[in-house]
């Protein structure tokens, strides 16, 4: 089990996805052997803490400081945030493999550090 | 207060994006009026399937409005400028008038609450089904199963067997 990554969930109750994206991260981080613990569920409440944020939609996921899908030059904003998924489909959560692969490079980053 | 099952739907008058006047309800034997706009995903998964059951059930007398309530000033994605540049940049996926609500008076008088959110009326303008398209907005084979199986009871004279389902998607976005 890796430790340290820092994972966080960043949502608005205005959208329903939430505990869809929530799920499935917590699939994503069993399967890539991150620890439960090292997710941080953050509320996003207004307009205010969404610009604090940098907050482009909800979900945002981020692992260490990394969103898991590049928002590009997305204004901070409470909406559901667009996804497309890896066979083009629009949907309100990110792509299971997106997680995955945001995860696993975290975790070999942080396996590289240790090693030098 | 929402539209209930059964009850005469109010009446509606909107602009399309190329600035013509529609009118419901107006004697079709079946109007679906859906509550979408082009800033939500859930809208935009179930977007193609809604196409799809309008053009499927045209030719049945069915008539599609697909209505933006959303305000545009602090949601400018769903502006009417917005709404004109998508529909010119999706030819061949609107076989419905995309209709601008810009008092917001319509969706308050259907009581919808999200985009989108569907209202099947019949021929006498009464509300015979509420809901979501289908039962899944990631997975396109799930084909608005629960709109076309209420046109058909609807087309049919019948009662539709299951007129509500939770609608599912973004709030719509009420002015302050």
């Amino acid at each position: 089990m890796v430790s340290m990554t820092l994972v966080e969930l960043l949502y608005w109750r205005g959208c329903p996805s939430y505990p869809a994206a929530l799920a499935e991260l917590r699939a994503a981080m069993a399967e890539v052997g991150v620890d439960p613990g090292s997710l941080e569920q953050i509320e996003v409440h207004d307009e205010r803490e969404a610009a604090q944020q940098r907050f482009p939609g909800s979900p945002t996921i981020r692992v260490d400081g990394r969103d898991v899908v590049d928002a590009g030059d997305a204004e901070p904003a409470l909406n559901c945030r667009i996804y497309r998924r890896r066979d083009d489909r629009i949907s309100p959560l990110p792509d299971p493999d997106d997680l995955r692969d945001a995860l696993r490079r975290a975790v070999a980053s942080r396996a590289g550090d240790r090693a030098v | 207060m929402s539209l209930g099952i059964g009850e005469r739907a109010p009446r509606l008058e909107l602009l399309d994006t190329s600035g013509r006047s529609h009118v419901a309800p107006s004697g079709d034997p079946a109007t679906v009026v859906v509550f979408t706009c082009n800033h939500c995903p859930y809208a935009l998964a179930w977007h193609g399937r809604l196409a799809a059951v309008a053009r499927d059930y045209a030719p049945r007398g069915v008539r599609m409005l697909a209505v933006n309530s959303n305000d545009a000033e602090r949601y400018p994605a769903d502006s009417p400028a917005a709404m004109v540049e998508r529909v010119a940049r999706e030819p061949g996926s609107w076989p419905m008038p995309y209709l601008h609500d810009a008092s917001q008076e319509v969706a308050r008088a259907f009581g919808a609450r999200t985009t989108p959110d569907v209202f099947v009326l019949d021929a006498d303008g009464r509300l015979a089904y509420r809901g979501a398209p289908d039962d899944d907005f990631d997975d396109p084979a799930r084909d608005a199963a629960w709109l076309r199986a209420a046109l058909d009871s609807v087309l049919a004279g019948e009662p539709v067997a299951r007129p509500r389902t939770e609608s599912v998607g973004c709030s719509i976005k009420w002015r302050p």
